[in-house]
């Protein structure tokens, strides 16, 4: 009955971030566009797959992995767990356990990552859209790895506490630089997964951890300092995904390469 | 018979890919939990329960993103494109990202995170009152620039603009804004680009990119029919400085 009762109120929840969407879309093709949408009842049944679906998922999200996901990154970032001693300042750092934190925002990026629904669809659109060329787990396993990659290094911005906008602004020169060399027809692509990357799975873990962080560590302040992961993470897939491009595109070069040396023998 | 068993079929291959799509979650807490924090999981049966309405929840919502969400999105570019009002497309794109982010959770929670530092502070008064109309504000400040950000990028699309000079501006904006923001709203700042693009818009603006990118004649649907989401996760950077910095 509880389970039912929570259940409900996801379903209400989810109703009210899909309702102004609804309203905007049916508004537009009602009276502006003022055609008969086509396949009306396929689309209103997947309407209801759409808003059941998201409920299903935040509902089964809040009550299994959330509570045990933010309780895990509350232990491991804790000051006895990170060996930081209340007494003495703080100052002695034990790298050890610090490893063990990067490492979980590492792996917490990652898998995160790969289950956001959001992620999904671009990638299938990206899929059909490139004939078959962007493989679906091409892209967001090279999305995943941006995002791992990214909530580590916040992580240890966390820790030693260095201004963030260094970081990201490092960031922006970097992916203006790959700009340049990378394959033109992905460069869109790769600035989209930045964003999309970080929505229902992703956000409430990564924000858990960076808290935790910043509750931790002597000097940091949880409302300055806990804030700046979901940056991290919407940065640096945009580079990850160039890379795979990049790394791609030698890789068939070179293959035709080689192929075009032994026709010639 | 045979339609049922085919449709069977396709909801348990379905299934099996949003288990896979989970496995990685499921790994990383158990090895964690067991491995490195060397304490049992609680509520195995509760942990279970709950993932298996997340792979029911996902096999849904990938079922519905395939036969509503994207059709309608490129349906309606397509006949936008045809009907060639410019007006009304852009009032659309405007509409669409505006209405997809003022309801998004995230970001009201976000807003309301950014009151508290605000209040903290000392930019505004740590009353009840003052931090709701705060947060409220912002919230409607990233909406309307988001709301930009989708038309800025549906006109992009119809000139064929390519993306990397928009976003260089956009960087350039971030940049100049970080030198003149008060440093307390920076990290909210540059966190709200990541959580405005919920669920639900990324398909529909994808779909209503790469349907337009179809329908234009000299555009190509993967070069000019991504980028949306970028400018989207961009302008509220923007914004939610200048909002701290006037207020």
């Amino acid at each position: 009955m509880e389970l039912f009762g929570s259940f409900l109120s996801a379903l209400l929840s989810t109703l009210r971030d899909v309702l102004p969407i609804v309203v905007v879309l049916f508004g537009f093709q009602l009276f502006i566009l003022r055609k008969r949408i086509p396949h009306l009842r396929q689309i209103l049944i997947g309407f209801l797959f759409v808003l059941f679906g998201l409920a299903f998922f935040l509902e089964g999200l809040e009550q299994a992995l959330f509570p045990l996901g933010k309780l895990m990154a509350k232990q491991l970032t804790a000051p006895e767990f990170l060996g930081i001693g209340i007494d003495d300042g703080g100052t002695v750092i034990n790298w050890q356990h610090y490893v063990w934190v990067y490492l979980f925002a590492f792996a917490i990026g990652f898998s995160t990552t790969i289950a956001e629904p959001s992620l999904i669809a671009v990638a299938i659109k990206a899929n059909q859209v490139s004939g078959g060329a962007i493989g679906t787990w091409g892209l967001r396993i090279a999305v995943a790895i941006g995002v791992a990659i990214g909530i580590a290094l916040g992580a240890y911005r966390i820790v030693t506490g260095t201004p963030l906008h260094y970081y990201i602004i490092t960031g922006y020169v970097l992916v203006m630089v790959q700009t340049l060399f990378c394959p033109k027809p992905i460069v869109a692509l790769a600035y989209d997964s930045g964003g999309v990357t970080t929505s229902t799975v992703t956000v409430p873990l990564v924000a858990a951890l960076g808290l935790g962080l910043a509750n931790s560590i002597p000097g940091r302040n949880p409302l300055l300092d806990g804030f700046g992961l979901i940056a991290f993470a919407s940065l640096f897939p945009i580079m990850s995904v160039m890379g795979y491009a990049q790394i791609s595109e030698w890789i068939a070069h070179r293959a035709a390469r080689s192929g075009a040396g032994t026709g010639e023998e | 018979m045979d339609r049922v068993s085919k449709s069977l079929q396709h909801l348990f291959r379905s299934s099996m890919e949003s288990i896979r799509d989970l496995l990685p979650i499921l790994l990383v807490i158990a090895f964690f939990q067991l491995l490195v924090l060397r304490q049992p999981i609680p509520d195995l049966l509760g942990l279970l329960t709950g993932t298996l309405l997340v792979v029911i929840g996902l096999t849904l919502f990938v079922h519905g993103l395939k036969t509503a969400l994207f059709p309608i999105g490129e349906n309606m570019a397509h006949d936008f494109a045809r009907k060639g009002s410019l007006f009304w497309l852009l009032l659309f794109a405007f509409s669409l990202g505006f209405g997809t982010t003022v309801a998004e959770p995230a970001l009201i929670a976000v807003s309301e995170e950014a009151a508290e530092v605000a209040a903290r502070g000392g930019m505004i008064d740590p009353d009840e009152e003052a931090m709701s109309s705060y947060a409220n504000g912002l919230r409607l400040t990233v909406a309307i620039s988001v709301g930009l950000a989708i038309v800025v990028g549906v006109i992009r699309i119809i000139k064929g603009w390519p993306i990397q000079y928009l976003i260089i501006l956009g960087y350039l904006g971030v940049v100049i804004m970080t030198a003149f923001a008060p440093p307390e709203i920076i990290g909210i700042a540059y966190d709200s680009g990541g959580v405005t693009t919920s669920t639900i818009t990324v398909p529909l603006v994808t779909a209503l990119g790469v349907g337009l990118a179809t329908s234009i004649r000299g555009r190509n649907p993967l070069t000019d029919g991504f980028g949306l989401i970028a400018f989207a996760s961009l302008t509220p950077m923007i914004f939610v400085m200048a909002y701290g910095m006037i207020l």
